[in-house]
């Protein structure tokens, strides 16, 4: 994978920890960079940490101990990236008295403006996720696949440079996963945001990243750093490829070492 | 065909009982003064209707007034919680107190102190009717997703926005469940409040009128009269109802149901 030297990464974790008041130590010191433009998947079991440390990437969340530093565009020193930041939870998070044309303007609203060109940019996010048509239904009349498409446009309005995801497709069916991901492809081609991954899917990770953190429970820590080496540009025949079976036993082996048993051993280890 | 079932079925069933009712009591003789008729009472509907109207509509507008300052203040009462916690936790057991005190046990007082009498009726239906909109707002105004909090703030909202684009909107439809439980309080606290306070002023409301007709064995006027009132309550209950569905009927599952039957 080509990277310039010249750009900062634009996420840099240095000692990153997370302990919870209820003494769960979420984290145990977590030390990642992020290049820009990059497609970054942090993969790893249930309760390894991974959405805590998106949290804590978008500022919802503070660490315990150690630093978090973005180098995102626009005025140096703003201590609030507001729009910079895009972000996807894993329900679609919708608000159900909007509809789909309010749900994905809601950030520019929050910035103070809705005007014409406002409305334009929000239609146009909804058209680049395949919601053109839907601006005035609400998000009940929608299926689950077109609301997390919703969802992804409420986070590309605002044309962050920094998109985090946290298993935005763990509860949709195959079929509408599979349809998702090459669209979060085409519109990352497309776009160039860096992307931050959050998911538990062996081929998910592999399909759609540049490079996969894989992380370990009980503290949440990355234990391998893969780069994946295939073609820039995907498309669904990548998926019988040997390069893209090779890379998934790479990680799934990966995975394995991260899920070793500790030293007491709990019965079993819940795997994906 | 179950519409008309849904209709039908409640009207069959009343015309039945009001038949049964006028026939045990000719079959039995039942004295007037103990058990009117339903002709009897529907006699005296159209006998005393006009100055029974006149009653009701003292009544009505004590009970949306009432309706209407519950609405409001039981709403401003209830933000003031939701923006300070402190506040709610030192303040929302005096509403409980207020609440679960018998209405006809401060009435007097109330009557009392408050010279004018509207006035007087007006605090004590309210009383009656404002907890169940504190209440419920209150809990609506908390009930924001956490996830789209978390959104509100990632974009820097500010505390006017998440209220006005967040908490409100979430909150609305606890708001008006808990508007109509208080439009029948209401009613009933206008109504209880004017049986305290008795005649009061130059005009007399349905329930002195119930109290009146009792005293002069006028029981078909009685009935006719609390007929009134049961309409009254039906009615304010429909229309609030209809209010709610149309204020939701696009996104809440409540309103929902009925739109895609």
């Amino acid at each position: 994978m080509p990277s310039k030297p010249a750009a900062p990464p634009v996420v840099v974790l240095r000692g990153v920890t997370k302990r919870f008041a209820s003494g769960l130590e979420a984290l145990g010191g977590v030390d990642l960079a992020v290049a820009r433009g990059e497609f970054l998947s942090l993969l790893g079991p249930s309760g390894c940490g991974k959405s805590t440390l998106l949290r804590i990437v978008a500022g919802l969340s503070e660490p315990t101990s150690g630093s978090c530093v973005l180098n995102l565009g626009g005025k140096d020193g703003d201590a609030t990236p507001t729009g910079r930041i895009g972000f996807v939870f894993q329900d679609p998070t919708l608000m159900p008295w909007s509809t789909v044309l309010g749900n994905a303007e809601l950030p520019l609203r929050i910035k103070g403006h809705v005007g014409s060109a406002e409305r334009d940019r929000a239609a146009a996010a909804l058209r680049a996720v395949g919601l053109a048509g839907f601006e005035r239904s609400y998000p009940h009349q929608l299926s689950g696949g077109m609301r997390m498409r919703v969802s992804i446009a409420r986070a590309l309005v605002t044309d962050p440079e920094l998109l985090l995801l946290d298993e935005p497709f763990a509860a949709l069916d195959e079929i509408t996963r599979m349809a998702l991901n090459d669209d979060l492809l085409r519109l990352w081609e497309a776009h160039r945001p860096t992307i931050l991954f959050v998911t538990h899917s062996v081929f998910e990770s592999v399909y759609l990243s540049t490079r996969i953190a894989v992380m370990a429970p009980r503290p949440g820590r990355i234990v391998a750093d893969l780069p994946v080496g295939l073609a820039q540009s995907r498309d669904r025949a990548v998926r019988t490829s040997p390069a893209y079976v090779a890379m998934c036993e790479t990680v799934s082996g990966a995975l394995a070492v991260a899920m070793a048993p500790p030293p007491i051993p709990p019965p079993q280890a819940g795997e994906g | 065909m179950q519409r008309a079932h849904r209709i039908l079925a409640p009207i069959a069933i009343g015309v039945l009982f009001l038949a049964a009712w006028e026939g045990f009591v000719r079959l039995r003789g039942i004295a007037p003064y103990i058990l009117p008729t339903p002709s009897a009472v529907a006699l005296s509907l159209w006998v005393d209707g006009p100055s029974l109207i006149g009653s009701l509509l003292v009544t009505l507008r004590i009970t949306l007034a009432a309706l209407a300052a519950a609405a409001f203040f039981g709403g401003a009462i209830a933000l003031l919680f939701s923006r300070s916690r402190i506040l709610e936790l030192s303040l929302f057991p005096y509403a409980v107190i207020l609440q679960v005190t018998p209405i006809v046990a401060i009435a007097p007082l109330i009557i009392i102190w408050v010279r004018e009498p509207f006035l007087a009726l007006l605090f004590c239906a309210w009383i009656v009717a404002f907890f169940p909109i504190v209440s419920n707002t209150t809990v609506g105004l908390n009930s924001a997703d956490r996830n789209l909090l978390a959104l509100f703030r990632l974009y820097g909202a500010s505390r006017g926005q998440v209220l006005l684009y967040l908490r409100l909107p979430t909150a609305l439809p606890y708001f008006l469940a808990g508007l109509r439980i208080s439009g029948g309080l209401a009613l009933i606290g206008a109504v209880v409040a004017e049986f305290v306070a008795g005649t009061g002023g130059a005009e007399t409301g349905l329930a002195f009128r119930i109290l009146e007709a009792g005293y002069r064995l006028a029981i078909p006027r009685m009935f006719a009269a609390l007929f009134l009132l049961s309409l009254t309550g039906i009615v304010i209950y429909l229309v609030l109802d209809l209010l709610s569905r149309r204020l939701l009927r696009h996104w809440h599952e409540s309103a929902l149901q009925e739109e895609e039957e």
